[in-house]
């Protein structure tokens, strides 16, 4: 049977080709190439345009287009691999609908909120946006502007970007996406260990007996990581994995221990572990009693809802839910007694062997444990406890900062870390760690901007949520969006979002490749060049920073984020930006523009553009005439180089495959905190976790504390959101490869069976999901890689055609404000 | 000219009409094989992919309808099962799989895929055995069976169902640009 079948399929083939030889077909086809010049390919490395993990490939250029790109076999991180999605960067760029030219929304020849979108010239984009952001400056000042970038900004991107807000327009209300999912793990790493970022690195893959996930799908969301854990499990008999989550997904395929537990009970588990640990007397007491110190932290601290949410009132502590008191080990084990066993299995629906088998992977002395987390954690409403409790258990064990010991949060974005994090985009940060509520911070940021004193406002300006909430209520008033989807993302779409982006008091301006649902919502859409159209520079989750040279010139007239954020800076002076007092005290600053005070400070300009790398295209550097991206990476640098967050010298990134900070003599860190391992250890002292004064790491005493939504009578079941594999960033790249459209065309309802039985549907029915908040269309999905529990299903997010986020609930973490979109209630119904 | 695209238009709503007749027809039986002849073409996006779609809706994606509206999702794509080998669009890229993978058992134990395609069994198929690469560790050694970084295949082979692409790539491939580039020889390569 399959022989003559294949016969056929081939005779057939065979046949078509014949018939169509000599009309359609490449002359490579019937004549082949071989001509030296001819086939050459310009091969160049670039950091992948995608996940966290920071791949890196290399892209073959001809005639001015990608036309291929693979594994770069060169880089530590791949190896020469890349996921399905990695293996189709080529064709990201050239989705048809690529904006191309500005377009504002206009009536009559004028700009009108209910207008039409028109095609203009830059000068006009600009003109326009720049009156609109003086006009609200001058009415509210700059509490009423605002930005919203992203983890997928290159390095100097972030940095122009955060400088021109925060130095420039004054304003602190700037914020990147990587809110959305990095910033419970970035607050969790702060109080644990008072510096951001994780210890270890992949290397930990290749030398642990024990992999955890904790909330992570890495089959799916990191897949390259896994290719390296299963290598690992599998060459390897001896090694386990743990797979923990509320439903099962791919990555159970691999598991030893595969856990489905209850919503928002992850918690109970982290504290019966502890427990565990504890009582089977497993504590490492020399390493605990020389490194760590205890902390228990204040609980009842809300939902990060409308502060006159029900919710909110009600918590006794939404107002400082960071506070805590110290402790001592006694007390801590107190505290974690409660969490027996037979509460844990009570709580999470978990069989007891599971956890017991769990428990010991962490308590066992001879077991090195890598715990992974990403969404699962860090989105929930305990998110930075849940990142603070997984230390716990490495401290506890001392299991942390050696190779293969290793607790470590994935990141969802290309730069999350390397942009959002260490450049400090968020509304209350710096770069380096810094925070502008901190005096000393902003004097230090004031001086390497070489800019007067008390120019860095000292309050945290609005995160990524209360944006939204601030837009909708008109307090904000003139916003610029950058290199995402929140239209598509942001939680409760309809009561939020998408109301303040069409508010008559707004301004809004989004830049971005490709006609998103959010661009739909601008008033002004900028067309941005992406990837290897722009010099760029990304940092990794292992501290790796990346760098890549522009390949290929943008289409159109579409220009990277950062011409745009410094050739805007252009349009506005310090006298209209600056208090007069200030300037009075500086003359030298009168006048300016924010271009020359920011950018051209005889730091930012100093380098010439006969610097940049022969072969290569700028076009930044060729417009403003400086090598731009030098200029911002070296001022950049300077805030970490000698703090323990040194960064080698720009020129070394174009050649290295990238490099984990602190590099410090030309030397990367794998492991820090660890004396022989970072340079930043004194030298007798073991291990030192240096972003504490006291150089110790903090263990948190924490609860378990209910999600601010649980299903009941009516909204009956759990909905949790997520990514899949062949889509990234929303969809707004991947969506518009069609072999990654082709694979996954649209989002589902992945469902139990007996729950789409018991409510009549069955397999590829039209239903509506409904929540408190608004409802959504979509179809039942009960076979496919994810298997659900009973009472949870789970929409993917990627479909711009199914906004699940007009769904999902706008509950953050308290502490990062982090929105937990793993975890809301709603009901499905026929449509 | 000005009439293309109202005549391809008609086109789409009469191929639309049946696409959804015969789907809706088809929901209560199981699908008949289709034809291998059938999807041999490639896909063909909508003609206006590019173009921002009628009432001001842009993201194509959305299918026109606007941000605070729902629409009726498109019925679930079809995965297609013809055994037909596509086209890669370089030759690194992975193949994607011509056939359905429904209930693939691909675990710690098992891996349905290797059946066919392990160079051992490759014969008896009649099925592509994977590629000498999938050999290799992490240092380019050879091993004696399949890496085991390359050991769950759907990380880089996915399936391709028959959802038409709503937006067209303009990724051209390098045979298409050399075949420019011998028409304008003196064109120089960037």
């Amino acid at each position: 049977m399959h022989m003559t079948r294949r016969e056929f399929i081939r005779n057939t083939a065979v046949a078509v080709a014949a018939n169509v030889a000599g009309i359609a077909l490449p002359a490579g086809a019937t004549n082949v190439l071989l001509e030296g010049d001819l086939t050459q390919l310009k091969w160049s490395k670039a950091p992948c345009r995608f996940c966290g993990t920071g791949c890196s490939v290399n892209v073959a250029v001809k005639n001015g287009q990608v036309v291929a790109t693979h594994g770069d076999q060169l880089a530590e991180v791949n190896r020469g691999l890349n996921c399905i999605k990695g293996y189709f960067l080529s064709k990201i760029m050239y989705g048809a609908d690529r904006l191309t030219a500005p377009m504002l929304r206009k009536k009559d020849g004028a700009y009108a909120k209910d207008g039409e979108f028109t095609e203009v010239s830059w000068d006009e984009a600009f003109d326009v946006m720049a009156a609109q952001f003086k006009r609200v400056l001058k009415e509210k000042g700059p509490e009423a502007v605002g930005m919203f970038g992203s983890g997928q900004w290159t390095v100097w991107e972030g940095y122009a970007a955060n400088k021109l807000f925060k130095a420039g327009l004054r304003s602190n209300n700037i914020d990147p996406n990587a809110r959305h999912c990095m910033a419970s793990a970035v607050m969790g790493f702060m109080r644990t260990f008072g510096m951001d970022e994780p210890m270890g690195c992949y290397d930990d893959i290749e030398a642990t007996d024990a992999f955890v996930l904790w909330g992570s799908n890495m089959a799916e969301m990191h897949p390259i990581l896994w290719t390296r854990v299963t290598d690992r499990r599998l060459s390897n008999p001896h090694v386990k994995v743990a797979v923990l989550s509320t439903f099962e997904h791919r990555s159970f395929e691999l598991a030893d221990i595969p856990i489905v537990f209850t919503p928002q009970t992850d918690l109970v588990i982290l504290n019966y572990i502890a427990n565990h640990i504890i009582q089977s007397g497993k504590v490492n007491k020399d390493f605990v009693d020389r490194h760590t110190t205890f902390k228990q932290g204040v609980t009842d601290i809300g939902y990060g809802l409308r502060p006159d949410n029900p919710l909110e009132l009600k918590a006794r502590n939404a107002k400082d839910p960071n506070a805590g008191e110290a402790i001592d080990f006694a007390r801590f084990a107190a505290f974690v007694a409660p969490y027996t066993l037979e509460k844990a299995v009570a709580m999470t629906g978990v069989e007891k062997g599971w956890l017991q088998q769990l428990a010991e992977l962490y308590a066992d002395p001879g077991t090195k444990v890598v715990s992974f987390w990403t969404m699962g954690f860090n989105q929930h409403t305990r998110g930075v406890w849940a990142n603070n409790m997984v230390y716990n258990i490495h401290l506890l064990t001392g299991k942390i900062a050696t190779p293969g010991n290793s607790p470590f949060s994935l990141t969802g974005q290309p730069s999350a870390c390397g942009t959002a994090r260490e450049v400090g985009t968020f509304s209350h940060r710096l770069p380096a760690d810094m925070v502008v509520n901190n005096p000393e911070h902003r004097r230090h940021a004031e001086d390497i901007w070489a800019i007067p004193h008390g120019i860095i406002q000292p309050k945290p300006g609005f995160h990524a949520v209360e944006q939204n909430r601030k837009l909708r209520d008109g307090v904000l008033n003139a916003y610029w969006v950058q290199v995402n989807n929140n239209m598509q993302a942001g939680a409760n779409l309809m009561q939020e979002t998408y109301p303040g982006y069409r508010d008559p008091r707004n301004f809004i301006v989004v830049s971005d490749a490709y006609p998103t649902v959010t661009a739909q919502a601008a008033d002004l859409i900028l067309p941005a060049a992406m990837w290897v159209e722009k010099e760029g520079a990304y940092g990794n989750a292992e501290r790796r920073t990346q760098f890549w040279h522009q390949l290929v010139k943008a289409p159109g007239q579409a220009k990277s984020d950062l011409w745009q954020l410094m050739e805007f800076s252009k349009r506005f002076t310090t006298d209209e930006c600056w208090p007069a007092d200030i300037l009075a005290a500086h003359p030298s600053f009168k006048g300016k523009t924010l271009f020359d005070v920011l950018f051209r400070n005889g730091k930012v300009d100093q380098f010439p553009t006969s610097q940049i790398e022969a072969g290569y295209d700028n076009d930044e550097s060729a417009a403003f005439g400086f090598y731009v991206q030098k200029g911002l990476f070296e001022e950049y640098a300077s805030f970490g180089r000698g703090h323990g967050h040194d960064l080698a010298p720009f020129d070394a990134y174009h050649q290295a495959r990238g490099l984990r900070w602190p590099v410090v003599d030309g030397k990367e860190t794998r492991w820090r905190y660890r004396e022989g391992s970072d340079p930043y250890v004194k030298a007798g002292t073991g291990f030192q976790f240096y972003g504490n004064p006291d150089g110790r790491a903090v263990i948190w005493a924490l609860p378990y504390e209910p999600p601010a939504e649980m299903p009941d009578a009516e909204y009956d079941l759990w909905l949790s959101t997520g990514r899949i594999l062949e889509h990234w960033h929303s969809g707004s790249m991947t969506m518009r490869v069609p072999e990654l459209y082709r694979a996954f065309p649209e989002a589902v309802v992945f469902m139990n069976p007996d729950d789409a039985k018991a409510r009549g549907f069955k397999r590829g029915d039209q239903v509506k999901l409904v929540s408190r908040r608004g409802e959504m269309r979509s179809r039942v999905e009960t076979r496919g890689r994810n298997r659900m529990p009973r009472g949870v299903v789970f929409v993917p997010w990627f479909d711009a055609g199914q906004l699940i986020n007009k769904v999902t609930l706008d509950a953050t973490d308290p502490i990062s404000k982090q929105t937990d979109y793993k975890k809301c209630a709603v009901k499905v119904v026929a449509v | 000219m000005r009439d293309k695209p109202l005549v391809a238009l008609a086109i789409v709503v009469v191929l639309a009409a049946i696409a959804v007749g015969y789907a809706v027809g088809r929901r209560k039986a199981p699908p008949p094989p289709s034809p291998a002849a059938e999807t041999t073409t490639a896909y063909s996006p909508a003609d206006n992919a590019g173009a921002p779609p009628a009432s001001g809706q842009i993201d194509a994606i959305r299918r026109g309808i606007p941000v605070d509206q729902e629409g009726e999702p498109p019925l679930m794509a079809r995965v297609e099962n013809t055994d037909v080998k596509r086209n890669r669009a370089y030759p690194m890229q992975p193949p994607t799989i011509p056939h359905s993978i429904d209930n693939y058992q691909i675990d710690r134990n098992s891996n349905r895929c290797l059946l066919c395609h392990a160079r051992a069994n490759a014969d008896k198929f009649q099925a592509p055995p994977v590629s000498v690469t999938h050999y290799m560790d992490r240092d380019d050694q050879f091993l004696a069976t399949i890496s085991p970084r390359r050991y769950f295949c759907n990380q880089c082979h996915v399936v391709q169902t028959d959802a038409k692409p709503l937006v067209a790539n303009n990724f051209k491939d390098i045979d298409t640009i050399l075949s420019g580039q011998i028409d304008q020889p003196q064109q120089k390569a960037n």
